[in-house]
């Protein structure tokens, strides 16, 4: 399989000059972030992710995680090395506080350490991702006594964490909950069955902490009746020693399209009567503490469809380098070309670039965001930043996995029938990508949160106030001297215009319910493209100022590309902006028109 | 003891190196450049001396640029004490670089100096040897194992006709070949001590070394393209290309 080198150049552009890496240093006890030493921890973790986890990618797809006999998981040859190796490295506590054995670096480095590890290996980094959503909700929640037992060894990665949502009968509807967690003494008896249980059974530690959802007796009904439990696969003595099992059984695991690495669990919990747990929080108010993992995970798996986008376009961009066939059209003179020369492997090429780059500013400007949201000293700044990434989570999540999974399928296209055939590794991109949309919140969800928590909420004052600035970014290119930002800068004018109008559309199609929920996951799109193309008109701004400025000729072809990237993009993806206005504005009560029997009538 | 190592910033080895237009040289514009691969596993077999107790510091040292202190912070964050850049913007050739060592070792007094048997820019495969020669010490060359030993060294040495394995007496220069170790990754707590490290910049004047290449590059070309293969029509045809063709059976 080709591999993956990652893209640190774009990275600390991104950092340095998009979402100000040196803001987020400055924020109080993120001192040591500064410029070297961000060089340094991206240089040795892009080490690790391309000479330890992107090796093992192909490995997992082909092993994948087995069931053994005695109900315990294996993962693939090499995993369990390679999870050593970001322990003993102490890369799981990269920005937890160093009180609890963390790093204490910014959310934003994290961010980027994770991209690299995601496109390295997604179905790896999978696991350690989770982890640090299961410390996050035991960071804020847990009692400190459940802390003092539990959080160093998850901060250090000794031990992983699980989230446990999903039933057979409660998938995106988590009021059908039925697991129960009968008061025992001092703990409680979990019993019930736990389905699509990522890494919740594997051999890379010796324990695992499950965070439960789980009912209490005298639970209300519905998800104001559910409540959180850490429930330790193996029970931990007073002096942090490891006891006795507990009753966490693997039943199964699920055969997937992708990411065959990562072991999907079904679990039982207590078969004999009950798994010991813990009351995570207050009583009924488990949704809210998993929400907390739920939005890490959220903006982690968005991080994941520009992960999986990147090694896709990285394998594509090779591959039509190398590929000769046939003369590409306007070549003259004798002999063959590479496929990269065609316009249309071209066209594919740079749009995976260009909505690539856009996703990656959208998902690292939140990652900023979410630093200045805890860390800030003035509470106004906080709460602004927090207003962001409320309102960006849902249109990150929805739009970089849907875009994700089309860069795969277009990274199997530039290879031609050699996509489809497995050897390429092509296709196993496209294959893990498809779960992005799917877990963590389907599209659908994504977009039913924007509308209804992020738009509708407030009136659509947020939204606006983005709009504005995107607005204002579009007016001052337009009037730049240069033909690319000038561009750029009317597309994305025009581009808010029609956005404002769907959002207004949607602030006032209050008649029929259904009709916000059939424009939904129009409006997350169209939303994703206006902040794709707002990012990269940042980046092409910054990029023609920095060359203006003189910036060395090393970095004159990286720069100028941005410009035309972004024009690329504007030109070729904001129209699309229009279409969709379209569809919502018009075509949102078509969605529900037919009756069920005309539905079945054929 | 202390133990000087010396590393070369080159284009990373997983680049594919592009030749300039003008047949000057390589293309360095806009590539990835890290620690010599050799280099690496000298650092890391340092830090294995140190840790087993043979060796009480690690001196890591490199000739070039301003942006090699990047090479020696990651050294720093493998577990090198501390670290001295000879800055220069020229062109670095072995015996200039010989010259720049020899003055360093005048200052530290190293009991042993450990560096890469070559670096994957230019493969000359000499600093080590010239230096060895400009200090008139002992060297173990393409070492593939190290152990201490009555006060000096066991080298064991990857030579053509299998191992050989040479004592040492110290003070002596040993050269990494591929097989010594396996580097390990900086630990994120290391790369973050790594910063605190001492790092010192010496011009080679002040160390009385000139550097000015005593080499030219006259011309950087492609390596040829592999010809195509044949199909032969029986053994004896092979045998007869074998033996007049390509001339490796007599």
């Amino acid at each position: 399989m080709p591999a993956y080198v990652p893209p640190l150049k774009e990275i600390r552009f991104v950092l340095d000059h998009l979402v100000g890496m040196a803001d987020v240093a400055a924020l109080p006890g993120f001192g040591d972030a500064t410029p070297d030493m961000v060089d340094s921890i991206l240089s040795e973790a892009a080490k690790i992710a391309e000479h330890t986890l992107a090796p093992l990618n192909e490995i997992g797809d082909r092993q994948g995680a087995t069931l053994t006999a005695d109900k315990t998981v294996r993962t693939a040859d090499g995993w369990k090395d390679a999870w050593q190796t970001l322990i003993e490295g102490g890369w799981n506590g990269l920005p937890f506080d160093p009180e609890q054995g963390g790093t204490g670096l910014p959310n934003l480095l994290n961010t980027a350490v994770h991209e690299m590890w995601q496109s390295a290996n997604m179905a790896f980094a999978l696991c350690p991702m989770l982890t640090q959503g299961a410390v996050n909700a035991m960071r804020l929640y847990a009692d400190d006594a459940l802390k003092a037992r539990y959080l160093p060894k998850m901060v250090s990665g000794e031990w992983t964490g699980t989230m446990n949502i999903t039933e057979p009968q409660a998938g995106s509807d988590l009021a059908a909950t039925r697991s129960r967690a009968v008061p025992n003494g001092d703990h409680f008896l979990v019993t019930g069955q736990k389905i699509f249980i990522t890494y919740g059974d594997h051999d890379l530690t010796d324990n695992i902490i499950h965070l439960v959802l789980a009912r209490l007796p005298d639970a209300p009904p519905g998800v104001k009746g559910i409540s959180l439990f850490v429930v330790p696969k193996v029970l931990v003595n007073d002096d942090g020693s490891l006891g006795a099992r507990n009753q966490v059984t693997c039943v199964s695991l699920e055969h997937k399209l992708g990411i065959h690495g990562s072991p999907t669990a079904v679990l039982s919990f207590g078969d004999e009567g009950g798994a010991i747990g813990w009351l995570v929080g207050q009583p009924n108010r488990g949704l809210e503490c998993m929400f907390a993992m739920m939005n890490h995970a959220r903006l982690n798996v968005a991080m994941q469809g520009l992960a999986i986008a990147e090694r896709a376009y990285q394998q594509a961009l090779g591959y039509a380098r190398d590929r000769v066939q046939g003369k590409p059209v306007g070549w003259s003179g004798d002999g063959r070309f590479a496929i990269v020369h065609h316009p249309d492997v071209r066209r594919l090429l740079m749009g995976m670039k260009a909505r690539i780059e856009a996703m990656r500013g959208l998902l690292y400007t939140a990652a900023a965001a979410v630093d200045v949201a805890h860390s800030h000293a003035d509470p106004d700044e906080r709460a602004r930043a927090a207003l962001l990434v409320d309102l960006l989570t849902p249109i990150a999540k929805g739009w970089c996995t849907e875009t994700g999974q089309v860069i795969a399928s277009d990274g199997v296209q530039v290879h031609g029938g050699m996509g489809f055939v497995e050897e390429t590794g092509a296709a196993q991109h496209y294959r893990d990508a498809r779960i992005t949309t799917i877990y963590e919140g389907t599209t659908a969800i994504q977009a039913n949160d924007l509308v209804n928590r992020k738009i509708l909420r407030d009136g659509g004052a947020a939204v606006r106030g983005l709009l504005a600035d995107i607005a204002a970014l579009g007016r001052e290119l337009g009037d730049s001297p240069d033909e690319a930002l000038r561009l750029t800068g009317f597309a994305l004018r025009d581009s808010v215009i029609h956005a404002g109008d769907a959002v207004e559309w949607l602030l006032t199609a209050t008649g029929d319910a259904r009709l916000p929920a059939a424009a939904s996951a129009h409006l997350l799109e169209l939303l994703g493209l206006v902040t794709g193309g707002w990012q990269l008109a940042r980046a092409a701004r910054v990029a023609t100022s920095l060359l203006a400025g003189g910036a060395g000729d090393a970095d004159a072809a990286f720069l100028s590309a941005k410009p035309l990237t972004a024009r690329f993009f504007a030109t070729q993806f904001l129209p699309r902006v229009a279409a969709l206005r379209a569809a919502i504005v018009t075509g949102s009560g078509a969605v529900m028109a037919l009756t069920d029997e005309q539905l079945f009538a054929a | 003891m202390k133990i000087l190592c010396a590393v070369k910033r080159v284009v990373d080895y997983n680049v594919k190196i592009r030749v300039k237009t003008d047949r000057t040289g390589v293309e360095t514009a806009n590539v990835k450049f890290s620690m010599n691969p050799f280099d690496e596993i000298a650092v890391e077999e340092a830090v294995r001396l140190k840790e087993a107790g043979v060796a009480t510091e690690i001196v890591v040292v490199t000739v070039g640029p301003a942006t090699a202190q990047d090479t020696l912070r990651t050294a720093l964050a493998m577990g090198a004490d501390r670290a001295i850049l000879v800055q220069t913007d020229t062109e670095t050739q072995p015996l200039g670089v010989a010259k720049a060592l020899k003055a360093i070792v005048a200052q530290e007094a190293p009991g042993l100096v450990i560096l890469g048997k070559q670096a994957i820019d230019d493969d000359c495969n000499q600093t080590g040897q010239m230096l060895a020669a400009l200090l008139g010490w002992g060297q173990g060359t393409f070492a593939s194992r190290i152990a201490a030993a009555d006060g000096g060294l066991t080298v064991t040495r990857e030579v053509d006709g299998g191992m050989e394995t040479l004592a040492l007496p110290l003070p002596a220069i040993v050269t990494a070949d591929l097989r010594l170790n396996e580097p390990r990754y900086a630990t994120l707590p290391n790369i973050m001590k790594a910063k605190k490290k001492p790092l010192a910049t010496v011009t080679p004047d002040a160390l009385g070394v000139d550097l000015t290449p005593r080499l030219t590059t006259l011309s950087v070309s492609e390596p040829p393209g592999r010809s195509g293969g044949v199909k032969l029509p029986d053994v004896a045809t092979l045998v007869a290309k074998l033996k007049n063709e390509a001339k490796v059976i007599p």
